[in-house]
């Protein structure tokens, strides 16, 4: 037997093969057999460790060192330091944002430090390639456990006492689902995955089919046998290559070792899985239009009831869950409901990925435990706010969500007290935003994503949305009415109320939460025709305080319009006719000098924004 | 891949232990080359390969091997140094490939410190 000494987990998910991975193994390869270390160093390819924004990636272990950013001009260097000489390489280590010692281990390193990996618990640990190397983390045990030693009502009793809840959107028991389509008698029932991940921004789903498939096929096989189904499909966007690769792989492997297919592990149990591919259109997301597009039709909702426990795919009883809801069923089968109550709350149990992205410094997939902070999250693990600017919101729940403003960041992270803010936990999504964002702005984003992927069945939604995109669009750019707000307001909840599917229910929360907490915003801009963010072209106007300006000709050098004029030791001054209110300026002043005035404003700057921060103070 | 029996998950388990052990810790002797620029010149790579073919020899997958750099201690490589599970590390200092191999068997695998090549115990760990 050949001893190897050390492991070098490389990151081969999506994110870090396009940022290089494949030339980097094959550096890697050259430069260990160079120094002689290929045969006591081996090379591991794993799926994505969601933390893709500083990709290509790698872990080394024993050590645990942590190397981000790899390019192949370092490798031999790296191979030369750490291999050969044993001195983890520092340069290519996380470092923190403020302090610039670089931290080599990845239990130390604040991003990954106050996760717990229950979903992600393979991620970068195995190749996902490698059905043994699953087996080899406890993989299929539960499946030998749940198909030998127990029966379908225990299963259900389980999972249902454990207090999952669904993890695509809607938060849904995941037991009593499965109780509901066990309890309808029929010969020819579906297990199915949702793999779609509509949600712009979100990429838990695929990281985890990508890094982790066996996860997701084996919570599966465990639901088949709870609610009696013989035949399974995962439906999984078509614009996840990789993902769908890895799952066929997987599945492959798994029906030759006879845990899917007929008789599985000499149980007498069986069950078929096969993949869909879907077309992409988000709506194909939601359940009902998901399984009308596996039978081959377009994919549109329909009402329910009947719902799809009775009525399901090809009208047979059906059950479907999300991704990360799946990949949590081993754990929970093998170590019982009341270790996956051991972390969250008492109505959102165990954790949940989230997909941090936005102004914080470290962005990537974070699994927590439900229940902590907002702050923690974005604070500890994702380091805070970009260039030490101010938080302003985190938006929740992807175009079906909301956005939390500041004085709300407290609250634990549950379904219940997210609701309550105007948000939902949704797949995930978690965009957080600075003091440069404009409020109007971000609601009319995420209105433009879903007034284009309403499906047209119904009318509230279909038209609805497309006033709500028009007013909002008509805001942003000075054209914003008095009545607006009200009307903003009224025809919100009536697409909420009269919507069909889900996508239509929830379409309207980004406009609400933004009116709930950031109504001054909308009142700015159509009132004063300002947008205090700087973001709205037609409703600022940018100047430069003379009293503060310190003459460094940045912002002249990086005014796109040359619109600003000045020399040195003269304060500089922005000529508004050649201004069109990029905010390069804005942004480029390191002294803070600049200020945003309303469009076309005239008369004394100083004067009027000390009233007007005298107005906020009052407000308060 | 033949058709698997519930036993089989358990025996491809046991036959991945030394991979996982590696990756996830859990690991009851470690053994420490100092690889710093002297101790390759002084020949830290044959205690290296000595370690390895030892742990080879007896397959076991408790036992790790890891590299640090330089021990600031020149004049007395190639060093190693010996951790087993809840004792204190020792280091081994002027080693040879009997050296190594003598203080794998007595210490590794007996358990006793080989005092007579120790050079002090109780230092601290590396990466
Ligand atoms: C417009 C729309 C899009 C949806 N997209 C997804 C999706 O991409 N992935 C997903 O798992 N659930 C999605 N859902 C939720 C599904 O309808 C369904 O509730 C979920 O897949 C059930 O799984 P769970 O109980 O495990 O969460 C979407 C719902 C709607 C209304
Ligand atoms: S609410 Fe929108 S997406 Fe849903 S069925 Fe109606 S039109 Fe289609
Ligand atoms: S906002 Fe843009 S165009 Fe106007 S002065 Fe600044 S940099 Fe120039
Ligand atoms: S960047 Fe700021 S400080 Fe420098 S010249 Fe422009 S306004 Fe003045
Ligand atoms: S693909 Fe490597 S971290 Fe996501
Ligand atoms: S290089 Fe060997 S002790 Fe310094």
């Amino acid at each position: 037997m050949e001893k190897v000494r050390s492991h070098l987990m490389l990151c081969a998910g999506t994110g870090c093969v396009a940022s290089g991975t494949t030339k980097v193994k094959a550096a890697l390869e050259e430069e260990l057999a160079k120094k002689g270390l290929s045969e006591e160093i081996k090379i591991v390819l794993t799926g994505c460790n969601g933390y893709c924004a500083e990709g290509p990636v790698m872990a080394v272990y024993p050590e645990e060192v942590f190397y981000q950013k790899l390019t192949v001009e370092e490798v031999p260097k790296l191979v030369e330091e750490h291999f050969l000489k044993g001195r983890p390489y520092q340069k290519l280590m996380f470092r923190e944002p403020e302090k610039k010692t670089a931290i080599p281990a990845m239990k130390d390193i604040p991003f990954f430090k106050h996760q717990v990996l229950r979903v992600l618990r393979n991620k970068g640990l195995i190749d996902p390639e490698k059905i043994e190397e699953y087996i080899a983390r406890d993989g299929y045990q539960a499946v030998a456990k749940a198909l030998t030693a127990m029966t379908p009502e225990e299963i259900i009793k389980t999972v249902k006492d454990s207090g999952l809840r669904g993890r695509g959107g809607a938060g849904f028991l995941t037991g009593l689902k499965w109780e509901f389509a066990s309890k309808v008698p029929s010969a020819v029932k579906f297990m199915l995955c949702n793999g779609d991940e509509g949600d712009p921004g979100a990429f838990m789903d695929r990281s985890v089919m990508e890094a982790d498939p066996h996860s997701v096929i084996e919570g599966m096989i465990i639901g088949a046998k709870a609610i009696g189904a013989n035949y399974g499909y995962i439906y999984v966007r078509a614009e996840y290559p990789l993902a769908v690769k890895r799952l066929r792989m997987a599945i492959d492997q798994a029906t030759e070792a006879g845990l899917l297919g007929k008789n599985i592990l000499d149980t007498g149990f069986d069950f078929e899985l096969d993949i869909y591919l879907g077309a992409g259109a988000f709506v194909c997301g939601e359940e009902t239009a998901l399984m009308r597009s596996i039978e081959g039709k377009r994919g549109m909702p329909r009402p329910r009831p009947p719902f799809p426990a009775v009525k399901g795919l090809w009208d047979k009883p059906s059950v479907l869950n999300n991704v990360e809801t799946l990949a949590q069923i081993s754990p929970i089968i093998l170590n019982g409901s009341e270790w996956y109550r051991s972390l969250g709350t008492e109505k959102s149990a165990g954790t949940k990925v989230f997909a941090l992205t936005g102004a914080v410094n470290n962005v990537g997939l974070v699994e927590v435990p439900m229940g902590i902070p907002l702050r923690t999250i974005i604070y500890d693990i994702g380091g805070g706010i970009k260039k030490g600017k101010k938080f302003k919101a985190v938006q929740l729940g992807g175009p079906s969500g909301g956005c939390i403003p500041e004085h709300l960041l407290d609250i634990p992270v549950t379904y219940e007290d997210i609701v309550a803010t105007g948000a939902i936990v949704g797949s995930g999504g978690m965009v957080v935003m600075d003091e440069g964002t404009c409020m109007v702005g971000t609601a009319k984003f995420f209105l433009e994503f879903t007034a284009d992927e309403s499906c047209g069945k119904c009318t509230p939604c279909r038209v609805g949305t497309k006033i709500l995109l028009d007013m909002l669009t008509d805001i942003t750019e000075g054209k914003g009415k008095e009545s607006d707000i009200a009307t903003l307001e009224d025809l919100s909840r009536d697409i909420i109320t009269t919507s069909l599917c889900g996508l239509g229910q929830t379409a309207p929360n980004p406009v609400l939460s933004t009116l709930r907490y950031f109504k001054h915003e909308y009142e700015s801009h159509i009132h004063q025709k300002w947008c205090k963010a700087g973001v709205c072209r037609n409703l600022t106007t940018f100047w430069i305080d003379e009293k503060l300006c310190k003459a460094c000709g940045a912002c002249l050098r990086a005014c796109p319009s040359k619109a600003i004029v000045g020399e040195k030791k003269v304060p500089h001054k922005i000529i508004q006719e050649l201004c069109v209110n990029c905010r390069t300026c804005f942004d480029t002043c390191k002294f803070n000098s600049i200020r945003i005035l309303p469009a076309g404003f005239e008369g004394d700057p100083n004067e009027f924004l000390a009233k007007t921060a005298a107005g906020a103070k009052e407000e308060k | 891949m033949p058709r698997l029996t519930v036993a089989d998950l358990q025996k491809i388990k046991e036959k991945y232990k030394a991979d996982f052990t590696l990756r996830e810790g859990g690991y009851t002797v470690k053994i420490i080359v100092h690889m710093g620029t002297c101790g390759i010149a002084a020949g830290a790579r044959n205690i290296m390969t000595a370690v390895m073919e030892e742990i080879a020899k007896v397959n076991r997958n408790d036992i790790i091997v890891t590299t640090s750099g330089c021990a600031g201690l020149c004049a007395k490589e190639p060093l190693a140094t010996v951790e087993l599970a809840n004792q204190p590390p020792v280091r081994y200092s002027d080693l040879t490939d009997e050296k190594i191999r003598e203080i794998f068997r007595e210490h590794v695998l007996g358990g006793k410190p080989v005092e007579k090549y120790a050079l002090v115990t109780g230092c601290e760990t590396t990466y």
